[in-house]
């Protein structure tokens, strides 16, 4: 039955995942280096291409946090289209409100 | 157990469990009793606002001051208009219809986190409290209109911030509801009850729910940072010191375009439930009704702009707009078209809740098609500001929203109560309702078109007859919405008993008794068919006690299989 199936992909959640503190030290040390990136494109004359560097690097870092510190890579597929459509959403936002701001 | 046994036997409005009298129901857990808690809260909403729209219309009798100062008919429009959007257009069907039926209708015996919901009640009342506190402390009513533009929202000074504060909360209550819904759909249907088996009043509140767990956050952070600009002056739209107040009004429309279809998408679920119910015949095109909800609710995300046309926003965005807006008519046509075609040939039965589906259908499409004018560029100019958006939006919410509403109270009260109301009255009631509300609404087209500006407390002689017309449209209206609550009232009261299913409905809800027993059902149902199928059953009661397949199906002469 759709149903069942779908309800036990859903509920079976696998627990068991251990992630080495090598890991977390390494998405740790790539989250300081991405911040003195930021920094260091915040310090260089791009235009208005510094905003979207900060931003691309922004997002670099919270997929990075979402994915291994708040367990989204361990999540089953339900849970990662929710956070995908969501996302996709707030990206709309951004993208309309900027047909504004960019040509005004 | 006892308690189980008394649970099974004696109806939701009866049972004593821990807690007794008004107790029972104030700390009740039951999605029954906590959509009776909506209710009556709301219909008080109602009654309030509705009092205040005829105070609006009666000073707009006569040019001038008639029976209120200026500063009072700009609070008054703004406490309508927040307390018709936020407390009775936004959570009136989910919260009420949606908490009591849909976990019937998926063969549910609650929402998936009961507690949750008795909380979001408690957090709708506490925004509503704090709304009525706003009346009466700090510079009195807000004055901005339900919108809270900047920069005037952050200059009056009214009390902006507490009204903009009971907004917030009750903001909360939309999401938790929705989220409730969101999982009570994915995680508790019965056996059998797949995705496109669910009732369409079940698939509209779910988009519903979607969008008010995706876009609430929104108008919440927005109505917060008034509150801050209004407090620590932090600057995030005052141009003053490096804001923009355009900024406000995308953040503000990014929530409130969406929340417009809150507010319908449910209501279009119950027409879906109404006319196949009532042409006795599957509904036309059920697969291309339930995506057309989530096809609505995500166009729905992309079209906020069309609310700025002329606020200063960049071509490009405007043009952008304007397209996506277009875009949102085709899923809208998409279920007016197969509606229709569900009438089409079908056994019709006239009763009252078809009447009131009819005159949604009615007057819907005329708020839907003038939509399309305030939706092109050029036209919207003209009439931007006018009475002809105030008669639009009042098509759509009133004469969509509303006049569903009171459709779904027709519908499913002998379910909730187990009474029947008088039907003939009920059909003369919703023929008053009509009439006044084209009254009503119908000279705002035109005097908006003629170029009378909402919101202003005066006007010019030359408008005169229309707005007489006008007030004496609301009055008509009035007095049909009061003769119908006044036919639900006495039939409540006084009613016979209704029987299990007076109309002849297919679904699960139509199953269970009239009204539902505590748990709803004695056994969790096993579905086999689609939700509108006339001819043959398609839910297995007691599978327990019927022969019953691992897929559904009946057995046929094999051995009983324990569920
Ligand atoms: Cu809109």
């Amino acid at each position: 039955m759709e149903q069942t199936h779908e309800s036990r992909a859903f509920g079976t959640e696998n627990h068991s995942h251990t992630v080495g503190y090598g890991t977390y030290i390494m998405v740790w040390l790539g989250l300081v280096a991405l911040t003195a990136i930021t920094v260091t494109v915040a310090g260089m004359h791009l235009g208005s291409l510094t905003l979207l560097a900060a931003l691309t690097i922004a997002c670099i870092k919270t997929s990075l946090v979402a994915y291994y510190f708040m367990h989204v890579k361990f999540d089953n597929m339900v849970i990662k289209v929710f956070i995908a459509v969501c996302l996709l959403i707030f990206l709309t936002f951004w993208i309309l409100t900027f047909s504004d701001l960019s040509f005004r | 157990m006892t308690d189980t046994l008394a649970a099974h036997e004696g109806s939701y409005l009866e049972y004593e469990g821990r807690h007794k009298g008004i107790l029972g129901w104030v700390l009740s857990t039951d999605h029954k009793r906590i959509g009776l808690l909506y209710l009556s809260a709301i219909m008080v909403f109602f009654f309030v606002a509705m009092t205040l729209g005829v105070m609006m219309r009666l000073e707009m009798l006569t040019p001038g001051e008639t029976i209120m100062k200026p500063q009072t008919y700009n609070s008054i429009f703004t406490l309508h208009g927040v307390i018709m959007v936020f407390l009775f257009i936004i959570p009136a069907i989910p919260a009420v219809f949606g908490n009591f039926i849909m976990p019937i209708q998926i063969g549910a015996k609650d929402v998936a986190f009961p507690r949750l919901n008795l909380f979001s009640w408690y957090l709708y009342m506490t925004g509503a409290t704090l709304a009525i506190i706003s009346l009466f402390t700090g510079g009195g009513a807000a004055d901005t209109g339900w919108t809270f533009y900047v920069p005037y929202s952050i200059r009056s000074a009214q009390n902006v911030s507490f009204t903009t504060l009971a907004a917030f909360v009750l903001g909360f209550s939309t999401i938790v509801t929705g989220l409730n819904f969101i999982v009570t759909i994915h995680r508790m249907r019965a056996p059998g009850m797949t995705w496109f088996r669910m009732p369409l009043f079940a698939w509209g509140l779910y988009a519903t729910s979607w969008i008010q767990v995706l876009a609430t956050p929104v108008i919440g952070i927005t109505l917060f940072l008034i509150i801050l600009e209004r407090l620590l002056g932090v600057g995030v739209f005052d141009p003053a010191l490096g804001g923009d107040p355009i900024l406000y009004q995308h953040m503000f429309w990014i929530y409130s375009h969406p929340a417009v279809y809150i507010m319908i998408l449910p209501a279009m679920g119950v027409v879906s439930e109404i006319l196949p119910t009532f042409a006795r015949k599957d509904i036309f095109g059920y697969k291309q009704i339930a995506i057309s909800s989530l096809g609505i609710a995500l166009i729905g995300y992309l079209v906020w702009g069309h609310h700025m046309f002329v606020s200063g926003m960049s071509d490009t965005a405007r043009i952008v707009f304007s397209l996506l807006t277009f875009l949102v008519a085709i899923p809208t046509g998409v279920k007016i078209f197969n509606w229709v075609a569900t009438l089409y040939k079908g056994s019709i039965k006239f009763s009252a809740p078809l009447y009131y589906v009819l005159a949604f259908i009615f007057i819907f499409s005329i708020g839907g098609l003038t939509g399309l004018v305030l939706g092109a560029l050029a036209t919207d100019i003209h009439v931007t500001d006018t009475y002809f958006v105030v008669a639009h939006f009042h098509y759509v919410m009133f004469g969509g929203m509303g006049i569903m509403f009171f459709a779904t109270m027709h519908f499913w009260f002998p379910k909730m109560f187990g009474k029947m109301y008088n039907e003939k009255i009920a059909v003369i009631a919703c023929t008053i309702i009509i009439v006044g509300f084209n009254i009503l609404y119908f000279p705002m087209f035109i005097m908006g078109y003629m170029g009378m500006p909402r919101r202003y407390y005066d006007y010019l002689p030359h408008l005169q007859g229309w707005h007489i017309l006008s007030t004496v449209g609301s009055w008509i209206l009035v007095a049909g919405i009061v003769f119908m609550f006044g036919n639900l009232l006495y039939a409540l009261l006084k009613g016979p008993k209704a029987a299990r299913n007076p109309w002849g409905g297919t679904t699960l809800e139509w199953r269970v008794s009239s009204p539902p027993t505590v748990e709803n059902f004695d056994e969790i149902p096993v579905v086999t068919g689609g939700p509108y199928v006339h001819d043959k059953p398609t839910y297995i009661m007691q599978p327990s006690k019927e022969l019953v397949h691992e897929n559904g199906d009946k057995l046929k002469g094999e051995t009983l299989k324990a569920h």
